[in-house]
């Protein structure tokens, strides 16, 4: 019965796939997949808008939309309808084909990336060997799209929001995948399956979840820092900062095409979620051993869920960062912790089992980030402003 | 140390989070038009015309001086004089509004007309939700629109319509005086024109030089 | 040669001759974009999938973003005004035909040098590129790694330079 439940989905795709011919059955099993994907996904979409306006609302003091339907719940969907019912304009002098691509180049991919994602057991939908790599290279693909958005415009704003936002991507790019490789390195393989089963072990009741360990809670923070810089999210959202550069890279763009870019943006949140749950939180297992019981797939979807009110929170508590101090924090911060992250796990493997890794991985990690914070406040300049002109 | 402001910032964000949903003071919102927050005494929307008593024809207290129509900014106030005259509040016969239109479109409410009028006849009202779906003609108030009584003046800026009725009761009771000391001065020199007579050159020569000292 | 192999050739060669033909220079860009990902697209249908990713990670995510910024930042986002073809396109004809040449023979001739057999491909897995590069190749991977860190430093202080200008 608790099986069952756990793998409902998996039981109607194979119950739908019996009715169709042998030779069919795997790309139907595939579409199937697919379906339940595209169908489940832009739902989540439209609960994480509702989330973010309610919650955002109340963190400042007012309440969200509460009209449209019990809590404001149709909100989204009204929202929809606006957007697909807008003229969509586009300028004259704009490049028509990459101004037309380039939303539809970003959900696509989007939505690639979460293919890999195991979101129940043994529901990922497809099961590679290098899943992660997977993932990160249709991640560098989103960077594409902005430019794309930005320079077909024929705009100068939306073309330097477009280069910003693209600097800052590449910018933390770095640091995600640093972080993500000392799982790589301590579950000694690239496919998301295989992470999530190396953290699906208890002892004492307690999970084996990454972010249980010192290398892992430090790897956790910095991919949850370069994640919300990697989606454009407060407080790194100058790209798309909407009291400076109107909307940045897609201001040019109305209607039908704005509410892709609104998707593909939220999506892409949905899915750096999904890999730090996988990666660092455990996946679909359950907190305890004795939660066992509820299905897989609620675990993994109440994590990310999760995550996006931590996203939320933190969008309504920080104020923006400009452009140099973020690309500062991301070379001169970020990225240095990662590398010594790295070594950190490696020492965490070769010391064995015992307390003694505990403390010894603990105290590196808070040295270190003491140090540099010691160093980072040491060279706050507090006088008159030294400007640099370009050349 | 690095880091800890951030973590002051989050757990001020959840303090009004959770706030919000038990502590009026963390959610301020006004859920507008089921509840509305009382205007206080000095707001100020669009102008209307006070009248005395029960008839608002009658009690109209506007006698289309015109000073309020030169005197504003945009030019929304528009007047046309009546032919005859009707007696106002103290009982001096003067002219009244044919037509007194004002186009709150236009009105930026300012108040100069109010602090021009000498009669004390247009005040600003503070009802704002005037919206309609006739844009032609809606948005132009004519003066039976416009006149509300002075009960209407005293419930919605009361301090100030206690201080005009009083001026002008006192107006009223200067006027009144005035107009029996000039009775009783006419009665006066209609009692006594014999006596004058009998000294003409006395009060009339010490009365001429004077007039003709002033006019010069 | 399967039926994929041709479609994905196909849009290969297209997206490459795109890149030559077009005469925006960003279009140009993007359609080498194109190629890269048809590139990838072959490694993956030869179930070669780290190299197919990687090729998709490093190319089209830093490479093909790289070609971009250098197109915007210098001047090359103007359409030129003399055209697009030199006016050597013989002699470039003839170099094109030459090298594609000595290509195409250096291929059939391996071809022909492998054994025919009909044996499973051997699966070259992640773990197996980890074990070659930190055991038999470590050599290479050391000198590459300086390679890059000597460009890294002298990208930062050709960047630099500017700041040391006395103002």
């Amino acid at each position: 019965m608790i099986a069952t439940a756990d793998q409902i989905f998996v039981l109607l795709q194979h119950w739908l796939v019996s009715f169709l011919p042998p030779v069919l059955r795997p790309v139907a099993a595939v579409l199937l997949g697919v379906v339940g994907i595209v169908a489940v996904f832009p739902t989540l979409f439209a609960l994480a808008v509702w989330m973010e306006r309610k919650g955002l609302a109340r963190m400042q003091n007012r309440r969200g939309p509460n009209r449209v339907g019990p809590f404001g719940l149709l909100q989204p969907i009204a929202d929809a309808i606006k957007s697909l019912t807008k003229e969509d304009i586009v300028p004259l002098s704009a490049d028509a084909a990459v101004h037309f691509m380039a939303p539809v180049v970003l959900v696509v991919v989007v939505f690639m990336g979460i293919a890999v994602l195991p979101i129940g057991r043994n529901m990922t939908l497809v099961s590679m060997d290098s899943g992660l790599l997977f993932f990160f290279a249709m991640g560098a693909s989103t960077e594409l799209s902005v430019f794309m958005a930005g320079w077909s415009s024929r705009n100068k704003y939306s073309l330097l929001g477009a280069m910003r936002g693209v600097a800052q991507m590449i910018s933390y790019e770095v640091p995600l995948l640093m972080s993500s490789v000392a799982v790589v390195m301590i579950t000694g393989s690239l496919s998301l399956d295989k992470i999530v089963a190396a953290q699906n072990q208890y002892t004492w009741g307690l999970p084996h979840w990454y972010i249980f360990t010192p290398w892992g809670l430090a790897a956790f923070v910095m991919y949850a820092i370069a994640g919300t810089a990697e989606t454009n999210r407060s407080p790194f959202d100058l790209p798309e900062g909407e009291s400076e550069l109107v909307a940045g890279y897609f201001t040019e763009y109305s209607g039908f095409k704005f509410a892709l870019f609104f998707l593909g943006e939220y999506v892409g949140m949905l899915s750096i979620s999904g890999l730090g749950t996988t990666l660092f939180l455990g996946g679909w297992s359950a907190p305890f051993s004795i939660l066992g019981f509820v299905p897989s797939w609620i675990w993994f979807f109440s994590k990310v869920m999760l995550s996006i009110c931590v996203f939320i929170w933190i969008r309504g508590t920080l104020p923006r960062m400009r452009q140099d101090q973020l690309m500062n924090f991301a070379w001169k911060f970020v990225l240095p912790l990662t590398l010594l992250n790295l070594l950190v796990a490696a020492l965490w493997r070769i010391l064995g089992d015992g307390w003694q890794r505990w403390v010894i991985c603990s105290a590196i990690l808070l040295l270190a980030y003491g140090l540099m914070a010691r160093i980072g406040m040491y060279r706050e300049h507090i006088g008159p402003r030294k400007y640099r002109y370009a050349e | 140390m690095l880091g800890e402001g951030i973590l002051k910032g989050l757990a001020e964000t959840a303090r009004n989070f959770a706030g919000s949903f038990v502590s009026a003071d963390r959610l301020t919102t006004v859920q507008y038009p089921e509840q509305r927050i009382a205007p206080i005494e000095a707001t100020r929307d669009f102008p209307f015309l006070v009248y005395d008593g029960a008839d608002w024809e009658a009690g109209l207290r506007c006698v289309a001086c015109q000073i309020c129509e030169k005197e504003c900014p945009p030019q929304c106030i528009y007047i046309v004089k009546s032919t005859d005259k009707k007696p106002d509040y103290v009982g001096k016969q003067q002219f009244y509004p044919a037509r007194f239109d004002i186009d709150i479109s236009v009105c930026m409410s300012c108040q100069i007309c109010v602090e021009v009028c000498p009669f004390e006849a247009i005040k600003m009202d503070t009802e704002f939700e005037l919206s309609t779906t006739d844009r032609f003609g809606g948005l132009l108030h004519d003066r039976k629109e416009l006149a509300k009584s002075n009960e209407h003046y005293h419930k919605i800026h009361p301090t100030e319509a206690s201080e005009v009725d009083a001026r002008l009761a006192e107006e009223k009771v200067k006027t009144e005086a005035k107009a029996k000391a000039a009775a009783a001065a006419a009665a006066a020199r209609a009692a006594a024109p014999a006596p004058a007579k009998a000294a003409p050159s006395v009060g009339d020569s010490a009365s001429k030089p004077a007039a003709g000292e002033t006019t010069a | 040669m399967s039926f994929v192999f041709y479609v994905l050739a196909a849009l290969s060669v297209a997206g490459a001759l795109a890149a030559v033909l077009l005469k925006n220079t960003v279009h140009c860009a993007l359609a080498l974009t194109v190629a890269f990902a048809g590139l990838a697209l072959l490694f993956l249908q030869l179930d070669a999938q780290f190299a197919g990713f990687a090729q998709i990670l490093v190319y089209i995510g830093a490479v093909a973003i790289l070609v971009v910024f250098a197109i915007l930042l210098t001047r090359g986002s103007e359409t030129p005004k003399d055209g697009v073809y030199s006016r050597n396109w013989p002699v470039g004809l003839i170099i094109a035909t030459s090298v594609f040449a000595v290509l195409g023979w250096a291929v059939l001739h391996s071809m022909s040098a492998i054994p025919q057999s009909t044996s499973a491909v051997p699966v070259v897995t992640v773990l197996d590129i980890g074990n070659a590069l930190m055991g038999r190749y470590v050599l290479p991977l050391e000198i590459v790694a300086l390679l890059l860190t000597a460009a890294l430093i002298g990208a930062v202080i050709v960047a630099m330079h500017e700041k040391e200008r006395p103002k």
